[in-house]
């Protein structure tokens, strides 16, 4: 199969952060590399500080890297771009908007057209089943609810690249399960390049083509895991699979085996 | 549940006033306060009554200086906090000067105002500005920079320019926070508009309650008083409509 091309490369990246006066700086990312292609979900996955957050925002150009070239399609990144797309932990929707304005943020701020992508934000609203809940008031939705809105809002000017830092880490056991199999769903359809940070094994494994495994303190790659699982996946329908528990087992011993040594 | 919020809103408040009302007719008969000293609740009842016709203008002559001083601080307030909010420089050059005109005692300027400005609504409406636009810049600056985080970092993401990042996030989070320096600011804008007057007036309730201290009428003065509390008391409330109109989400976060 010949490989798709590279969409985002990271060569030799570095972060630091000043930690205060008389303190050596912090190494957040040190020296990480790596090719990310098109159409591709990669999951980072570590312990909490291990820097995948940061490097999800160093991708995003929301943070610029103390060292290290980072390209998108071959050029340099060097701030937000509107072809990419990020999604936070917390829904970050506008309280004083509903659902519909919400989801349109996106397009008003790129100066769209808003009645061309009002049929697309409906589409998507009811791709994730919030259709009745377009004119309602944010506080009038749960939590699961809100992070769907917040996907659509990502997902609303068809971006070809999606950052989610821990999207669904917020939300409870059945809503994380559902959300993740609907991204898999929209995920299929249109095959964006997503980059999804977790510290969950079982969502790593779930979503991912390739697995990228960091390790803190300072933060770097330590596997690239490759999980060749039919899809859609799921904890019921996946739970006998021989390739989800050897992924998981690898990937429990090298985040434990960190931990001992 | 309905009728508890309406006990809560309605009958507490009343039977609060009531009380006080009860304490001050108390205490007149048991000290025996003569009525040009302290007069009963119902001398002051009369009064307003006896001079009905009397105390409209004067009411009204407050009122428009009171609401024209509160405009004008909202816009100048309003655009001193964007100012502070968004530049750095300015922060640091304006700031101590609002800092030390707020320091300033305002009735000690009552005096070279009129001498500026003659005994029209200028000085009456200045002093309004002086004393009520401070809290509404400090609170509308301090809300301006207050973002939530995670909407600063959302629009960041979305390579929004600052005017835009201003239009739909930073000015409606704002909100909750321009709202509290408003409430503070119209309570302080009836006390702006009577000491303007107690200086170099013909008309209004400041006026009136220092002419009637050169006649110890103090059933007049309490009259007076009375309005202005009033006064003070709808202007509030009338704001916090204003706010539960413009803020609904407020009170969900």
């Amino acid at each position: 199969m010949a490989q798709p091309d590279v969409l985002i490369r990271l060569d030799g990246v570095s972060q630091l952060f000043a930690a205060g006066r008389r303190q050596p700086p912090v190494r957040a990312i040190e020296d990480v590399t790596l090719d990310i292609h098109e159409s591709e979900f990669v999951t980072l996955v570590g312990r909490s500080g291990c820097g995948k957050s940061t490097l999800l925002r160093i991708v995003s150009g929301l943070l610029q890297p103390t060292s290290g070239r980072v390209e998108i399609d071959g050029s340099p990144v060097r701030g937000t771009r509107p072809d990419v797309s990020f999604m936070f932990q917390r829904p970050a929707l506008l309280p004083w908007r509903n659902v519909i304005d919400n989801v349109l943020l996106p397009v008003e701020i790129l100066r769209l057209d808003r009645a061309n992508y009002r049929r697309r934000a409906h589409d998507l609203l009811e791709l994730v089943g919030l259709d009745v809940f377009a004119e309602r008031s944010i506080w009038e939705l749960s939590g699961g609810m809100q992070q769907r809105a917040a996907l659509c809002r990502a997902l609303v000017t068809d971006p070809r690249i999606l950052l989610m830092d821990e999207p669904f880490a917020a939300l409870d056991a059945l809503t994380r399960e559902d959300l993740s199999l609907e991204l898999q769903r929209i995920w299929n359809d249109d095959r964006k390049t997503i980059v999804f940070v977790t510290h969950s094994i079982e969502e790593a494994v779930l979503l991912a083509d390739r697995v990228v495994v960091m390790s803190p303190r300072p933060g770097r790659i330590t596997k690239i895991l490759d999980v060749d699982l039919p899809r859609p996946r799921s904890l019921g329908a996946s739970r006998g699979s021989e390739e989800l528990r050897r992924c998981s087992a690898e990937l429990h011993e090298l985040l434990f085996a960190r931990e001992a040594a | 549940m309905i009728g508890s919020r309406r006990f809560v809103s309605v009958i507490l408040p009343t039977l609060a006033l009531a009380a006080a009302i009860g304490i001050w007719w108390l205490a007149k008969w048991t000290f025996r306060w003569p009525s040009f000293v302290v007069p009963s609740p119902g001398e002051v009842a009369r009064e307003l009554w006896s001079r009905r016709s009397y105390f409209p203008s004067q009411f009204w002559t407050t009122l428009l200086e009171t609401l024209e001083g509160f405009g004008l601080s909202v816009v100048i307030g309003v655009a001193c906090a964007i100012a502070i909010a968004y530049s750095r420089t300015l922060e640091r050059s304006i700031y101590p000067l609002l800092v030390a005109l707020n320091a300033v005692p305002k009735l000690a300027l009552a005096p070279i105002l009129v001498l500026w400005m003659g005994f029209g609504a200028g000085p009456k409406v200045v002093m309004v500005i002086l004393i009520c636009v401070f809290p509404i810049v400090l609170s509308t600056a301090t809300g301006l920079k207050s973002t939530p985080a995670e909407l600063d970092e959302l629009i960041r993401s979305l390579s929004a320019s600052r005017f835009q990042t201003f239009r739909t996030v930073g000015f409606p989070a704002a909100l909750p926070q321009i709202f509290v320096g408003l409430k503070v600011g119209i309570s302080l804008a009836v006390i702006g508009a009577v000491i303007g007057e107690f200086v170099g007036a013909t008309k209004g309730l400041g006026y009136v309650i220092v002419a009637s201290g050169q006649n110890a009428d103090t059933t007049l003065a309490f009259a007076s008083i009375v309005i202005l509390a009033v006064l003070s008391v709808v202007l509030f409330y009338v704001l916090v409509a204003l706010e539960r109109l413009l803020v609904p989400w407020a009170e969900h976060q």
